[in-house]
C-alpha cells in the first residue's frame, strides 16, 4: 500500500478536472438556459 | 466511527492535487440537495392525484426544511470528525432514500410514507449535505473562503433550476400532468430523479479531498495576511461558540435577513401580479410573473457567489452591513415608488434577492473568521437553525398580513406596504446586531494546539 511520503508529487489529468467541472456545470447551464428563456415575458416580448 | 473508505485518513490528498477539485465535489452535493427548493413543481400533481389539501402537499417540504436545520444542528459535530466523505455518502443516502420512499408511498396510495420519506430521512440528507462541504472548502481555501463556499452554496440556490425543468419533463413524460395526473406517474417521478440523484451526487462523494495538515495554497503565507481584529486566529469549539453572544447576533442576523429575502420570494408571482396587473392577456400576465419568478433565482444564485467572493476584500461585517443596510433602503425604495416605474421595482427586488442568497453564502467564513476552522461546520450546523426559523417566520408575516388586506379589500402594491416596513424594521434589528459583533473572548479559546490535536484524535478514532 503506498502512503503519502512514498508517492512523488505530480499534477492532477487536467481531463479528470475538466470533467469534473463539466459533470456539474453543464446540468447547471441547462438549468439556467430553462430560466432565462422565462425573462423576456417579464418584458411583453 | 466512519470505516473503511469513508474515513478522513483515508482522503487526505495526495501532493499535487488540486484544490480546484474540490468546488466541483462540493457542486455535486449542493446542485443535488438545491432540489428542494424546487418542490412546487410536485404540489399540483400530488393535490390532484391524492385529492390532498395545499397544507398537506406542502408538508414534505416544511418538514424537509425543518430537518435540514435539525439535522444540520445535530450532525455538525459528527460531520467535523468524520470527514467529508463520511458526511457527503451519508447525506446522499437520505437523500436519495427520501426519493424512493416517497416513491413507494405513491405507488401503494400512502402519502403519509411520502411526508416520512422526503420530509423526514431526506431532510436530513439536506442538513448533513448542506454542511459537509463546508469546513473542508474553508481549509481548501484559507486565502478565499468567501469565493469557496459561495460557489458551493451558489450550487443550492442553482439546484432549483435544474430540478425544476426536470421535474416538469419527467412528469409531463409519464402523464402525470394536467387535471387528472397519474399517480403511479408521479411515483415514477420519484424513481427517476432518485436514481438520477444517486449517481449524479456519488461524484461529490468520491472526488472530495481533505488537504494535508501542513498544505498551503502556493505563494500564499499565512503570515503576511493583513491582520484583522475580525479575523480570530485561535479556535472555539462548537460547545463553546453558542455560549458566545457573537453567535446568537449572528443568528438573528441570520435570521432577520432570510426573512426579508422570503418575503419576497414566497409570494414573487403574486406580487408582480398585484404590482403590474395590466397586461395584454392573463396568459401574458402570467407568463410575465413567472419571468419575475425566473429573474429573482438568478438574482439569488448570482448574488450567492458574487458578494461572498466580493467578501474576501471588503470583510464579512462591511458585507453585512451592505446586506441588511441597503436591503432596507432597497424595501423603502419599493414601498414609496411601488409600481411607478418597472425598472426601479425589478432592480430593488433583484438586488433584495442577491442579498438574501449572499446571506447564506458569506455566513460560513464569517464564522470562520469568528472562531476559526476548527469546528466551523457544526457551529454552521447550529446557525442553520435561523434558517428554519426565519422558513417560517417569512412567509407568515408576508402571507398573513397580504391576506388580511386582500379581505379587506385593498387593491395593488398597498397589500404590501405594511409586510415591506416589517421588513425594514426586521433588516434595521439585524444591522444593529450585525454592529455589536466583536472579536471573540478569548476565554472560549481553545489552548494553543488543542484544537489541531483533537482533530487528529478524533480522525483517529
Amino acid at each position: 500500500m503506498s502512503t503519502q511520503s512514498e508517492s512523488a508529487p505530480r499534477a492532477i489529468n487536467p481531463v479528470l478536472a475538466a470533467l469534473a467541472w463539466l459533470w456539474v456545470l453543464i446540468p447547471f447551464g441547462y438549468g439556467l438556459y430553462q430560466l432565462l428563456i422565462k425573462i423576456p415575458a417579464l418584458f411583453g416580448t | 466511527m466512519a470505516v473503511g473508505f469513508l474515513q478522513r485518513e483515508r482522503i487526505v490528498a495526495r501532493p499535487g492535487w488540486s484544490r480546484w477539485l474540490i468546488p466541483p465535489a462540493a457542486l455535486s452535493i449542493h446542485l443535488a440537495i438545491g432540489q428542494a427548493y424546487a418542490w412546487s413543481v410536485f404540489k399540483p400533481p400530488l393535490e390532484a392525484g391524492m385529492d390532498i389539501s395545499g397544507v398537506a402537499s406542502a408538508l414534505p417540504f416544511t418538514l424537509g426544511i425543518i430537518m435540514l436545520g435539525l439535522s444540520a444542528a445535530v450532525f455538525g459535530t459528527k460531520v467535523d470528525a468524520n470527514g467529508p466523505r463520511w458526511a457527503m455518502f451519508v447525506a446522499s443516502c437520505c437523500f436519495v432514500s427520501g426519493f424512493l420512499i416517497s416513491a413507494v408511498g405513491l405507488f401503494l396510495d400512502q402519502y403519509w410514507l411520502v411526508v416520512l420519506g422526503y420530509g423526514f430521512v431526506g431532510g436530513i440528507g439536506l442538513g448533513i449535505g448542506y454542511i459537509s462541504p463546508v469546513s473542508t472548502l474553508i481549509k481548501w481555501f484559507p486565502d478565499r473562503p468567501g469565493l469557496s463556499t459561495g460557489i458551493a452554496i451558489m450550487g443550492f440556490g442553482g439546484g432549483a433550476l435544474i430540478a425544476s425543468p426536470l421535474t416538469q419533463q419527467l412528469l409531463g413524460a409519464y402523464g402525470a400532468t394536467g387535471e387528472n395526473p397519474s399517480v403511479p406517474g408521479i411515483a415514477q417521478t420519484f424513481l427517476t430523479m432518485g436514481l438520477i440523484y444517486a449517481v449524479f451526487m456519488s461524484v461529490g462523494w468520491l472526488l472530495i479531498r481533505v488537504p494535508a495538515d501542513d498544505w498551503k495554497p502556493a505563494g500564499w503565507d499565512p503570515s503576511r495576511v493583513k491582520s484583522n481584529a475580525m479575523i480570530s486566529q485561535n479556535h472555539v469549539s462548537a460547545a463553546n461558540a453558542i455560549k458566545t453572544p457573537q453567535f446568537w447576533l449572528l443568528w438573528v442576523v441570520l435570521t432577520f435577513n432570510v426573512t426579508a429575502g422570503i418575503g419576497i420570494l414566497e409570494r414573487a408571482a403574486p406580487i408582480y401580479r398585484d404590482f403590474f396587473p395590466d397586461a395584454t392577456t392573463p396568459e401574458a400576465l402570467a407568463a410575465a410573473a413567472a419571468g419575475f419568478v425566473a429573474i429573482l433565482s438568478l438574482a439569488n444564485a448570482i448574488g450567492r457567489i458574487l458578494w461572498s467572493s466580493t467578501s474576501d476584500f471588503l470583510g464579512r461585517k462591511n458585507m453585512y452591513r451592505i446586506y441588511l443596510g441597503v436591503g432596507a433602503l432597497l424595501y423603502l425604495a419599493l414601498t414609496l415608488t411601488t409600481n411607478a416605474n418597472k425598472v426601479v421595482f425589478l432592480v430593488c427586488a433583484m438586488v433584495i434577492l442577491s442579498f438574501y442568497g449572499a446571506g447564506f453564502a458569506t455566513v460560513p467564513a464569517y464564522l470562520r473568521d469568528l472562531f476559526g476552522t476548527y469546528q466551523v461546520g457544526a457551529i454552521h450546523g447550529r446557525l442553520l437553525t435561523a434558517w428554519s426559523t426565519a422558513g417560517v417566520l417569512g412567509p407568515l408575516i408576508v402571507n398573513a398580513i397580504a391576506d388580511a388586506q386582500i379581505a379587506a379589500g385593498v387593491q395593488g402594491p398597498g397589500r404590501y406596504t405594511t409586510a415591506f416596513m416589517i421588513m425594514i424594521g426586521l433588516l434595521v434589528i439585524a444591522f444593529v446586531c450585525n454592529e455589536l459583533i466583536k472579536p471573540v473572548n478569548p476565554r472560549f479559546h481553545e489552548p494553543e494546539g488543542a484544537a489541531a490535536a483533537a482533530e487528529k484524535k478524533e480522525a483517529a478514532a
